[in-house]
């Protein structure tokens, strides 16, 4: 049958350091499942309380911009510095605005 | 947590890889330069020629199969640490390197080389480790050395590593150091029990010291004279500090430790030198430490041995873990058929 999957498949790991903040990545391994993922997950990046919520996702499942198209990509957002508060001059009467 | 200057070459005797003349790209090659030149960092997606690819491929198995390998010698003690705390710790601190070898093979794997591909040549004793892990830990002192000087010449070979030029490597490297301290702060407080203790006990110390120090300082690569494939990585950003300059920075940190514990460093040369404001130190084995590397220290065969009989063993494991995922999932796609 399917004989492509010799090795455990590659899922990449995302831990929520403490409650109120996002889950963010953490880095990857290779497991059966999803539940073993999740289990492994536990031991090889929180044994130090490092997280409160794990989540793990094929690396398979993941579509990356591609770093060749960054220029297009991002360079759209280069010149609209009228984006950023520090663009307006306000004068040092009006206080924190 | 282990590496030493890790670039030694896989095959003796090949030739090494410095400064690569590259046949790629010329425009990618130099954006890829300037990138390294401004000290920017390099991420799996991006271009890079091919020998910095292989080097870091080269250079990350081997640092992940130092700590792999790096679980024996500790993992030799656990069920005769002194006490239930001591074999608590020991079995935290293995377990932390197993941890540090699948972070770093992660590492690598973004580079395009397989799990299975690295296993294959740490296995067929293709690929190197750490040669300090070829080496016997005969007492408990042992133990308490290995935490203090081992992990310690790590530790001063791993901090640079953060600022490596490869992300994957440098953020997996900022993750081992975390933990890393630990690992010597427990070791070096094993030994100041221990020195508290019988004059038999402190000279089991003073006698795991002598064993090691001058393996540990060996840890660090052969002199700059003699590394070629130091420049180039330098150059690439991958090494921050030369072999001769970690070693030396190494030796000007434990010498006061050393003091504190109370034990000498075998080694009659080791004198302050106030002019050049470091410790002056006497000559390493090189041929003894090329002898381990190359397959004949005292313990390469037993360790290869042992791992191989554990990825062996545990084949049916892995093979009965993926057919279960692959029933549930065949299951539930014909629940939802």
């Amino acid at each position: 049958m399917t004989n492509e999957l010799k090795e455990w498949p590659l899922w990449e790991i995302f831990i929520r350091s403490k409650q109120g903040l996002e889950h963010k990545h953490c880095g990857s391994l290779h497991a059966a499942d999803a539940r073993q993922a999740l289990e492994m997950a536990r031991d090889v990046y929180t044994r130090r309380q490092e997280g409160v919520s794990i989540w793990v996702l094929p690396s398979s499942a993941i579509t990356a911009s591609n770093p060749d198209e960054k220029g297009e990509l991002f360079d759209p957002a280069a010149d609209k510095i009228y984006r950023h508060p520090t663009f307006y001059d306000i004068p040092d009467a009006v206080g924190h605005m | 947590m282990y590496t030493q200057s890790f670039n030694v070459q896989d095959t003796p005797g090949a030739k090494a890889v410095a400064s690569v003349q590259s046949k790629e790209d010329p425009a990618l090659q130099a954006a890829f330069d300037a990138r390294i030149d401004a000290d920017g960092r390099i991420e799996p997606q991006d271009w890079m020629p091919e020998a910095y690819r292989k080097t870091l491929v080269r250079q990350i198995s081997q640092h992940a199969h130092s700590e792999i390998v790096g679980m024996l010698p500790e993992g030799n003690w656990i069920s005769r640490a002194p006490s239930l705390k001591r074999k608590a710790i020991l079995i935290a601190k293995v377990q932390d390197e197993g941890g540090h070898g699948l972070y770093l093979y992660s590492a690598a794997e973004t580079l395009g080389t397989s799990r299975d591909q690295m296993l294959e040549g740490l296995h067929s004793g293709r690929a190197k480790y750490s040669s300090i892990f070829n080496y016997p830990t005969l007492t408990w002192a042992d133990v308490g050395v290995v935490g203090w000087l081992v992990d310690g010449a790590a530790i001063m070979n791993q901090v640079p590593l953060c600022r490596c030029s490869y992300g994957p490597y440098a953020r997996a490297m900022v993750r081992v150091c975390k933990e890393e301290s630990f690992h010597q702060r427990q070791g070096y407080e094993a030994l100041l029990v221990m020195m508290t203790g019988t004059a038999e006990q402190k000279a089991m110390v003073q006698d795991a010291v002598n064993r090691f120090w001058w393996k540990c300082l060996a840890m660090f690569g052969p002199p700059d004279a003699d590394s070629p494939n130091s420049l180039q990585g330098m150059r690439w950003g991958i090494k921050r500090i030369s072999n001769d300059d970690l070693r030396q920075k190494f030796i000007d940190a434990t010498v006061p430790q050393a003091k504190v514990l109370g034990v000498t460093l075998p080694d009659p040369d080791l004198k302050w030198n106030e002019e050049r404001q470091h410790f002056d130190y006497g000559q390493i084995d090189w041929d003894e430490f090329w002898a381990t590397v190359n397959g004949n220290g005292p313990c390469n065969k037993e360790r290869l041995a042992t791992r191989v009989k554990a990825y062996s063993e545990g084949a049916w494991v892995r093979d009965a873990a993926m057919a279960h995922a692959r029933k549930q999932q065949e299951r539930s796609m014909k629940e939802a058929a």
